[in-house]
């Protein structure tokens, strides 16, 4: 028999049971939906998790004290405000070096207040960082050296305090220490899972003060150029050591956050598709059931066709064609509901998605892949059948 | 002319529970070209067997069986299959025609697995199908037509292949009578084009009209 004539036989077969195909096929159609929009959101997201690293600014070199590896605790910071003047000279230049100091404190201005993330930070960090201001001015290099007591507002954190009034100039008080407003940073959302516009950014030194320290959280630099960061990382981290030989510091780069970020998020997106593709399982359970009921159904055809010259292969390539188009015909409409899932979940809720061409194909693939597995089995007794039995069968 | 097929002393036995059930304890015949054979029988008198045997659908225990010159015993299942395609064709009691299949498509059928084209598949079943009368229902569904007309669908495919010989099985049984003379006098006008009819049946009425007649009892001719 031809191929082509197999196929239009195995057609009328799923036309002849309409609603009995399409309910098989659901089986088919929600497994390949669930890997096409699941695998779409976890690629969604690793995307935009990678726009968030990349967004921070561009060649960052994190320093943060101790080791950076899976199990190791983390360290208590014994960097000063000296080690950032020792690290600005292997720089080479002050304005790509930036440093915190982080606290949670409670704001008031009147009788208002806010919960907000007080940065302690150089005047440089503009320049290390991507921060865009709203109104007013940044910290200046003399703010930082006299400690001046002057703040920077996230622009949630102005919205909580004062509302639709100007900020500039008026009084917020952190931890019983009046500062006053000199600007306001541009709405940044939020990223990596942290608000970022409810940061108060104050000179490091007057929040060393209030915290009764010396010491600053973890350093940042940008790098001049992207060929050489890692050699800067290890120098920074050289000079350090040898300034604090007891302790272990780290110099992570972006694209190692993203390495690891990536590969957490891969772990996710493979167990998400893993899941979906048990339904996939399932459904193909299904077709193979379904695909036994009409062997049974069929038997006198079967023993008609085998005894008008049709071969067990015949018969078995029949009945797989039919499994097989079942499963395709439902990794279709499946790939159609997974991307208009997709679509309206990025649309429509907080949670990106991305559809990528490689979850379709593998989708279809494993739908054929399905119809092929479960098919073999019917398609075998099909093909087997006694036709003398088949065709006294009533 | 050597004979369409030759049986020498053939046997059929079923194995049920492990007991040997004999269906046919050693029958010879042939069918030449032109031979109008009746088998006669009640049921259980091995005629369903012998005729399975005949058409290549069944394999002999014991005996030769010959069917267009090969020796089924050496035949693969597929190598059956091209026989029962080329050689022999069946017409049913109950018609045996695929529903849902227009007639054109239903006497096609044995041709799909010849490997004949589309094209030629349809006009060699226009060709059958108004040779039998039925010109006009070429599109017809089985369920749009009568139990004369289904039959007779069922004898032009069975004719397409061009086969040696015709097995019929009670081709009259769920006819009325004036219907099945009808078809008994259209597999009869075969005879003359050199097929060879071998008539299953219990109707003593039918057998009598061929031009030879077996009969069987427990597995033997008598």
């Amino acid at each position: 028999m031809r191929v082509a004539e197999a196929w239009r036989v195995a057609l009328d077969a799923l036309r002849a049971n309409r609603l009995r195909s399409l309910l098989t096929m659901l089986g088919v159609v929600i497994g390949v939906a669930a890997v096409v929009a699941l695998v779409a959101i976890g690629t969604g997201t690793k995307r935009q998790i990678e726009s968030q690293v990349e967004g921070l600014g561009s060649n960052l070199l994190i320093v943060v004290p101790g080791r950076l590896e899976a199990g190791s605790a983390p360290s208590v910071s014994t960097m000063s405000l000296d080690d950032v003047d020792a690290v600005s000279r292997v720089v080479g230049d002050r304005s790509r070096v930036a440093v915190t100091i982080a606290s949670g404190e409670t704001a008031r201005a009147g009788s208002r207040t806010a919960f907000v993330s007080m940065q302690g930070v150089l005047e440089t960090t503009p320049t290390v960082f991507v921060r865009r201001l709203d109104r007013g001015a940044y910290l200046t290099r003399s703010d930082v050296s006299t400690a001046r007591r002057v703040a920077v507002l996230g622009a949630g954190v102005a919205g909580q305090l004062f509302g639709d009034r100007d900020p500039i100039g008026r009084q917020i008080t952190i931890g019983g220490v009046r500062f006053r407003v000199i600007g306001t940073f541009e709405p940044l959302g939020q990223s990596l899972g942290v608000d970022r516009d409810s940061e108060v950014h104050i000179p490091v030194t007057a929040a060393q003060r209030l915290l009764g320290t010396d010491r600053i959280d973890g350093l940042a630099i940008r790098a001049p150029d992207r060929d050489r960061i890692d050699t800067l990382g290890a120098d920074i981290v050289g000079t350090l050591t040898e300034r604090h030989p007891d302790t272990d510091f780290s110099a992570v780069t972006q694209q190692q956050i993203l390495g690891v970020l990536g590969d957490i998020l891969g772990v996710l997106t493979g167990v998400l598709a893993a899941i979906a593709g048990i339904s996939l399982l399932v459904g193909g359970v299904g077709v193979s059931n379904i695909m036994l009921v009409s062997v049974r159904e069929r038997t006198r055809e079967i023993g008609l066709r085998k005894a008008v010259g049709a071969r067990p292969r015949d018969i078995g390539v029949q009945f797989l064609l039919e499994a097989v188009l079942l499963t395709t015909l439902g990794g279709v409409l499946g790939m159609a509901l997974g991307i208009t899932a997709a679509l309206l979940v990025d649309r429509l809720s907080p949670v990106p998605a991305a559809v990528t061409w490689w979850s379709l194909a593998l989708a279809f693939g494993v739908s054929a892949a399905v119809g092929i597995i479960f098919g073999v089995l019917p398609a075998q007794r099909a093909g087997r059948l006694d036709p003398v039995v088949a065709l006294r069968t009533e | 002319m050597t004979a369409a097929i030759v049986a020498d002393d053939i046997s059929r036995t079923y194995e049920l529970d492990g007991v040997t059930v004999p269906a046919l304890r050693g029958v010879s015949l042939s069918v030449a070209a032109g031979d109008y054979l009746a088998i006669v029988g009640t049921s259980g008198s091995g005629k369903s067997t012998l005729m399975h045997l005949l058409g290549g659908l069944d394999r002999p225990t014991a005996g030769t069986l010959l069917i267009g010159g090969r020796d089924v015993s050496t035949l693969s299942p597929p190598e059956m299959a091209r026989l029962r395609n080329e050689v022999i064709g069946f017409v049913f009691q109950s018609f045996h025609l695929l529903p849902r299949t227009t007639a054109r498509d239903n006497v096609a059928l044995p041709l799909v697995y010849r490997g004949t084209g589309r094209r030629e598949r349809r006009e060699r079943a226009a060709e059958l199908l108004a040779r039998v009368g039925l010109a006009h229902r070429i599109d017809h569904r089985p369920n749009q037509m009568s139990g004369g007309e289904q039959q007779r669908v069922a004898i032009a495919r069975a004719l397409v292949t061009g086969p040696s010989v015709l097995l019929a099985d009670e081709p009259t049984g769920n006819l009325d009578s004036a219907t099945g003379e009808s078809v008994l006098t259209l597999l009869e006008s075969l005879v003359a084009d050199g097929v060879a009819i071998v008539l299953v049946t219990h109707d003593r009425d039918v057998a009598a009209r061929a031009h030879r007649r077996i009969e069987m009892r427990d597995g033997l001719i008598v």
